[in-house]
């Protein structure tokens, strides 16, 4: 372990999906889900990664814990690069990085027990082995606000606030250092949300957990997050500080994306200017040249078709990947 | 007069373990061209409250009860199946969550423009052809007379509900009801639904029911809000009111919880433990034993309808002048 530096760093990675083999005509291109995404992680933080359907926020995190394989890129993870890990050697990684998915009740065994579903990531791990392993399972049902008798119960007995907190102890049982969170919160209604996003913070208090916590909700990123990344067809277009991200966001698709999120307050909200974006995402298979945010945006120039925008440096920590910037 | 009254409104489901009533009890009335906000969470009866005024629900195993349900003079409880029919569409129409159900998958988009123009308008199918090339062009789908012989999987999510808001007001009706139907969308395309639905109806002079689960779209949007919890409405008013002096302690709640993208700092105030079950009929409040707000007087009687200045009620015992927060 090497507490200095940071607990995980993406360098330059890319996810590519070969479309399906057509036996007649030239192959179709690849899907470029994620394009060159570079960013670092420092222990005990949580970055909130945001953006649409379709711009490759959950694929970038399933390709950090080598759900899938990336084409090319480093994950380097505490100091060891797993993208370069063979399946075998991933075994000890896989417990330390973690996911938490949106649907609980779809990722959750349904024959299991869920004290049976807790058990078993112990087991293959060979985590607490003997009598101590109930103990333990008792104990992490407690952290997470679960009662012990529910242990008996089957996921589709569960609330679905229950089941997320079943999914999140099973995630905590092989006490990871990295947690993915996919969307974790987003099905869940208000009242129940809130009190998973409560859960989450005070495990990290008291756990000292990392999270990427990928939504599209901006909302709730805003209330979780210490950095953030803003994508778009593949790319991170933006990344800055929660503070500066929300309150001087550079980038126009940034700017656009906060302005749409309606505000529960009826004064704000009409006193507020909406950037409307003309028009739908394009393909990820077929991404316009040079600026791929370039389509809809509203401030577009005639170099934004030719120049793919670096990322230029605003502010230590800031950086926007456009020409106008 | 009103355009739509409801009284007393309740839709029970017949079930192996028991009656389930979904709506218990909702009165409220519309007024032409007003915009009314429908709010709270899942199971809390709102888009049944909807299919019960449409009379969209199976009887049986529902059963639609109501002291009154009138529509513009017509007694939608009573009427005959073809009258209702003649209703659907032209005088209310609905906009429902995901298009890409409630559009028929093998009839073109043309086609299905076409459709409640012919049905309702007695439109020949020529002049159906000519008036559906308008209506993709009102709702700003591009090069629209070559769009029509597209079908539904050919279109993008957003652009599927662009059609389904064009079939929706093709024949001018005068409700609007819109079932979380831009929650599936992505927030820029849901910016861009939204804004199309309030001018159009603004235009046209519809009322709309925008039935949602997120607070920051009904307060943009509406002119009244009606919360319901457990299939009952338990504050009504307008939407200043209701924000900025929540007379329910779940609405409250409810707005405690809510993160915000315009704010940081406040922890969130979850609302401890889970919604009823709507078998077991409660002799007190729903919200009880959720209730942060709670006097004494909550556990012995049930709380009826009490009217607040403003044009604001509440179906609540306690005094919540100390959490209102005021405009800004």
């Amino acid at each position: 372990m090497n507490p200095a530096g940071p607990l995980l760093s993406v360098e330059g990675l890319v996810v590519h999906f070969d479309a399906p083999r057509s036996a007649f005509g030239p192959a179709a291109p690849p899907v470029r889900a994620v394009d060159g995404v570079s960013f670092t992680l420092a222990r005990g933080r949580t970055l909130g990664l945001v953006g649409e359907s379709g711009c490759g926020k959950s694929t970038t995190g399933y390709a950090i814990l080598q759900l899938v394989r990336p084409t090319s890129g480093r994950v380097v993870f505490d100091g060891t690069d797993v993208a370069a890990l063979p399946a075998k050697g991933l075994r000890p990684f896989r417990r330390r990085m973690q996911i938490i998915f949106q649907d609980a009740s779809a990722s959750l065994n349904p024959r299991m027990p869920v004290g049976d579903l807790i058990t078993e990531a112990l087991e293959i791990h060979c985590l607490h082995r003997g009598a101590g392993r109930g103990r333990r399972v008792r104990q992490l049902l407690d952290l997470v606000g679960i009662a012990p008798h529910l242990a008996e119960r089957f996921p589709h007995e569960l609330s679905g606030g229950q089941a997320q907190r079943i999914a999140i102890c099973r995630a905590l049982a092989v006490e990871p250092e990295l947690i993915v969170c996919d969307e974790a919160v987003s099905a869940l209604d208000v009242s129940i949300q809130a009190q998973i996003v409560n859960l989450l913070q005070e495990l990290q208090r008291e756990l000292g957990l990392t999270y990427i916590f990928i939504s599209h909700d901006l909302s709730v990123v805003r209330h979780v997050s210490d950095e953030v990344a803003v994508m778009y067809l593949g790319r991170i277009v933006e990344r800055a500080s929660r503070q500066r991200i929300f309150d001087a966001a550079a980038h126009p698709y940034s700017r656009a994306l906060l302005s749409a999120v309606p505000i529960p307050d009826p004064d704000v909200e009409r006193a507020r200017e909406r950037v409307i974006l003309i028009g739908d995402l394009p393909s990820p298979a077929n991404p316009p040249s040079g600026c791929r945010f370039r389509t809809r945006c509203p401030e577009v120039v005639e170099a934004c078709a030719t120049k793919d925008p670096p990322h230029k440096f605003l502010a230590p920590g800031h950086y926007a990947a456009c020409l106008r910037v | 007069m009103a355009l739509l009254s409801v009284r007393n409104l309740t839709t029970s489901f017949a079930t192996d373990q028991g009656l389930i009533r979904a709506v218990n009890g909702v009165s409220f009335t519309l007024e032409p061209g007003e915009v009314l906000g429908l709010v709270g969470e899942s199971g809390s009866g709102k888009s049944v409250t909807a299919l019960s005024i449409m009379r969209l629900v199976r009887e049986p195993p529902a059963k639609v009860e109501a002291e009154l349900l009138d529509f513009e003079g017509t007694d939608l409880l009573r009427a005959a199946p073809r009258a209702l029919r003649d209703i659907r569409g032209s005088g209310i129409a609905m906009v429902f969550q995901d298009p890409m159900r409630s559009l028929n998958p093998v009839l073109s988009i043309g086609r299905q423009l076409a459709e409640p123009l012919i049905r309702h308008l007695r439109m020949e199918a020529a002049a159906a052809r000519r008036r559906a090339i308008e209506l993709l062009e009102m709702v700003g789908i591009p090069m629209a007379e070559k769009r029509l012989g597209s079908y539904p999987h050919q279109f993008s999510g957003g652009m599927r509900q662009r059609v389904m808001i064009a079939i929706a007001l093709s024949c001018n009706p005068r409700l609007l009801i819109a079932d979380e139907a831009t929650t599936a969308l992505d927030v820029t395309i849901q910016a861009q639904i939204v804004e199309l639905v309030r001018t159009l109806t603004k235009n046209l002079g519809t009322a709309v029911i925008w039935i949602s689960h997120d607070l920051g779209l009904v307060a943009g949007l509406c002119d009244r809000v009606n919360v319901m919890y457990a299939g009952r409405i338990v504050e009504t008013g307008p939407v200043r009111e209701v924000f900025y002096r929540p007379a329910h302690g779940y609405t409250i709640g409810l707005i405690g919880c809510t993160p915000r993208v315009d704010r940081v700092g406040t922890p969130l105030k979850p609302i401890n433990g889970l919604p009823p079950n709507l078998m077991d009929e409660a002799p007190l409040c729903p919200f009880l034993p959720r209730c942060d707000v709670a006097v004494p007087a909550c556990h012995q009687t049930m709380p009826v309808l009490r009217s607040l200045p403003g044009g604001h009620s509440a179906v609540c015992l306690a005094d919540l002048t100390s959490h209102h927060r005021g405009a800004h």
